[in-house]
C-alpha cells in the first residue's frame, strides 16, 4: 500500500537528515514514529507527500512513485492521503465548517470553492465528521475561537473529508495536554480501524505510542534502529533510540 | 569564625561609555554632515531677506483679501468640482485595487515561487510609486487630454504601486501552516490562494484600500492644477483671476472634504477590521 524504497533526504547537501529509509505500511492500524528531537521523523512523515522533497528513493503508493509524478499528478495523489498537522493549521479566520469543506478542494473548482458551493453531499459528510469528532454544533464557529484540542478535533474531520485512503500525522498531540492527548489519539485510532485505512504517526511520547500504536518504528540519527510491537520496546531498545539510560525511570 | 572576610577583588577602575570611540567618531561626523546640509540647504534656496521681513505683511494682506468668504459660488462652481474630485478619487482607487491584486500576488515569493516574475512585478510596483501622481496626470492629460478621466487614470496608477506592494507584503506575511494544510489535502493553486492566503490577508487588504482611498481624496485635489480635472481646476482658475474670496473658499471646501473622508475611514475601519 504505502512502501518506503531508500529514501534519503538532505537539506543540506552531505549532511542527510534521512539515510535510506525503508519502510512499508499495508492494512490497517497505528504505526507510530518515535525517535529524538532533530532525527527526521518530522521530514519522513512530510516526504511521504512531497512537502517536503525528498532527495532519494522511491515512495510507492498504491502502486505508483510519488517522487515521479508531475505537478497535477501529484496534487491528484495527495487528495488520497490525509494529514493532520501540530498546530492543526486550521484558517483560523474562517468557520469549523468551511476548513472542513477544505479538505474538499482538490475535488470542487475553485470558482465553485469560491463561492462556498459545494457539493450537498460534502456538506452532509461534514455535519456527520462534526458529530463524529464530538463538535456538533459547532459548524458556525470560527477556527480561532477554539481551543487547542477543538481545533485538533477539525483537523482531524478535515483530513478525514478528503476520504484518505493513508493518513499522516505529524506530532496532532504536542501541542496539547495529557488528557486531551489521549483522546486525540483514541480519535487517530478509530478514523483508521473504522475506515479500515493505515495511519503513520510521529509522536514524542513513548508511553502515547506504546498505548495506541500496533506498531512501533523507532528512528535514530536518520535511519530506523527498531521496527516491531510495542511490547517489544524495552528499555534496552529505548537506550539505542535515543541514547543514554538516565532519563529512564 | 575567625574565617577572613571572602578575598575581595582588587577595586580595579574599569570604565564603561556608552559608545565606543569609533561610535562617538561616526555620531559626531553624522552630527556635522547634517549641520553642514543644513547650511548647504539654505545658500542655495536663496532667501531674499527683503521678502522674507516681508511675510507677514503679505499673509496678512492674502488673508484679509480672501475675508469674506465667497460662499455664494460654492453651488455655482465648486459644488460640481467638488463631486468630480471625489468621483476622481473613488473611481481611481477602485482601478487600483483591481490592478494592484494580481501585481501583488506576482510579487509575493511564497505565491509565485518564481524570481524573474517577483522582480517583475516589483519593477511594476516600483515605477508605479516613483512617479508623482501630478507628474502621471502630466502624462494622461498629453494622452487623454485635460479633465477627470487623465486624473483618474493619475490616481490609479500611482495607487498601483502603493497598494500592490503593500498588499504583497502581508501575503509573504501569512502563516504557512494553513496553506501547507490544503496543499496536502490536493488544493489548487487558486483554491490555496483563496482559501489559504485571502482569508488571512483580507484585514490587512481593506485596510490598504481605505488608506489608499484616504490619501487619494487629498492628491485628486490637485490633480487639478495640471488640468486633470476635479476642485484643483476650480482652485487653479480663481488664483489666476486672483479671486481671493473664491479660493477660500475652495480651501475651506477641500478641508471639510477631507476632514470627512478620514473621519468615514475611521469608522468604516473600526467595523471592518
Amino acid at each position: 500500500m504505502l512502501e518506503l524504497r531508500r529514501l534519503s533526504k538532505s537539506y543540506v547537501a552531505g549532511k542527510p537528515v534521512l539515510r535510506d529509509i525503508d519502510l512499508a505500511v499495508a492494512g490497517q492500524g497505528i504505526t507510530a514514529i518515535i525517535g529524538p528531537s532533530g532525527t527526521g521523523k518530522s521530514t519522513l512523515i512530510r516526504c511521504i507527500n512531497r512537502l517536503v522533497e525528498p532527495t532519494a528513493g522511491e515512495i510507492v503508493f498504491e502502486g505508483r512513485d510519488l517522487v515521479q509524478l508531475d505537478a497535477r499528478a501529484l496534487r491528484r495523489a495527495r487528495r488520497h492521503i490525509g494529514m493532520v498537522f501540530q498546530e492543526y493549521n486550521l484558517v483560523e479566520r474562517l468557520t469549523v465548517m468551511e476548513n472542513l469543506l477544505s479538505g474538499r478542494l482538490g475535488y470542487v473548482s475553485p470558482w465553485r470553492a469560491w463561492r462556498r458551493k459545494f457539493p450537498p453531499e460534502d456538506i452532509a459528510r461534514a455535519f456527520e465528521l462534526l458529530a463524529v469528532v464530538g463538535l456538533e454544533g459547532f459548524e458556525l464557529r470560527r477556527a480561532d475561537a477554539l481551543s487547542g484540542g477543538q481545533r485538533q478535533r477539525v483537523g482531524i474531520a478535515r483530513a478525514v473529508m478528503q476520504e484518505p485512503r493513508l493518513l499522516l500525522a505529524d506530532e496532532p498531540t504536542s501541542s496539547l495536554d495529557p488528557k486531551t492527548s489521549v483522546e486525540i489519539m483514541g480519535l487517530m485510532a478509530d478514523v483508521g480501524r473504522t475506515r479500515n485505512i493505515p495511519v503513520l504517526v510521529n509522536m514524542h511520547d513513548v508511553e502515547l505510542a506504546r498505548r495506541f500504536a500496533d506498531r512501533i518504528v523507532g528512528m535514530s540519527g536518520g535511519r530506523i534502529v527498531y521496527d516491531g510491537p510495542p511490547d517489544a520496546l524495552t528499555d534496552d531498545v529505548l537506550k539505542q533510540i535515543y541514547g543514554g539510560e538516565g532519563w529512564l525511570h | 569564625m575567625d574565617a577572613a572576610p571572602a578575598a575581595r577583588l582588587p577595586v580595579v577602575e574599569r570604565a564603561w561609555h556608552r559608545f565606543s570611540f569609533a561610535q562617538r567618531l561616526t555620531r559626531f561626523v553624522v552630527y556635522l554632515v547634517i549641520v553642514a546640509a543644513i547650511v548647504l540647504s539654505l545658500q542655495t534656496i536663496e532667501v531674499i531677506p527683503e521678502f522674507l521681513y516681508d511675510a507677514p505683511e503679505q499673509m496678512a494682506d492674502l488673508f484679509a483679501r480672501m475675508w469674506p468668504v465667497d460662499w455664494a459660488y460654492y453651488p455655482e462652481s465648486v459644488h460640481a468640482a467638488l463631486m468630480e474630485t471625489i468621483h476622481i478619487a473613488s473611481l481611481g482607487t477602485l482601478l487600483a485595487l483591481m490592478l494592484a491584486l494580481p501585481v501583488g500576488i506576482l510579487a509575493a515569493h511564497n505565491l509565485v515561487p518564481f524570481t524573474p516574475l517577483n522582480l517583475l512585478a516589483r519593477l511594476i510596483l516600483v515605477s508605479s510609486r516613483s512617479v508623482n501622481s501630478l507628474v502621471w496626470a502630466l502624462l494622461f492629460v498629453g494622452i487623454f487630454g485635460p479633465g477627470a478621466l487623465a486624473g483618474t487614470l493619475a490616481i490609479a496608477f500611482r495607487s498601483i504601486g502603493f497598494v500592490g506592494k503593500l498588499f504583497g507584503e502581508a501575503l509573504e506575511e501569512a502563516q504557512p501552516g494553513p496553506v501547507e494544510a490544503l496543499t496536502a489535502a490536493g488544493a489548487p493553486w487558486v483554491s490555496r490562494i483563496t482559501f489559504g492566503f485571502w482569508p488571512q490577508v483580507k484585514p490587512a487588504f481593506w485596510s490598504i484600500a481605505l488608506f489608499r482611498w484616504d490619501i487619494n481624496v487629498r492628491e485628486s485635489a490637485v490633480l487639478g492644477l495640471v488640468g486633470a480635472g476635479g476642485i484643483g481646476m476650480t482652485l487653479d482658475s480663481a488664483l489666476n483671476l486672483f479671486q481671493w474670496e473664491r479660493v477660500a473658499l475652495i480651501l475651506v471646501a477641500i478641508v471639510a472634504v477631507v476632514v470627512i473622508a478620514e473621519v468615514v475611514v475611521t469608522q468604516v475601519r473600526k467595523r471592518v477590521i
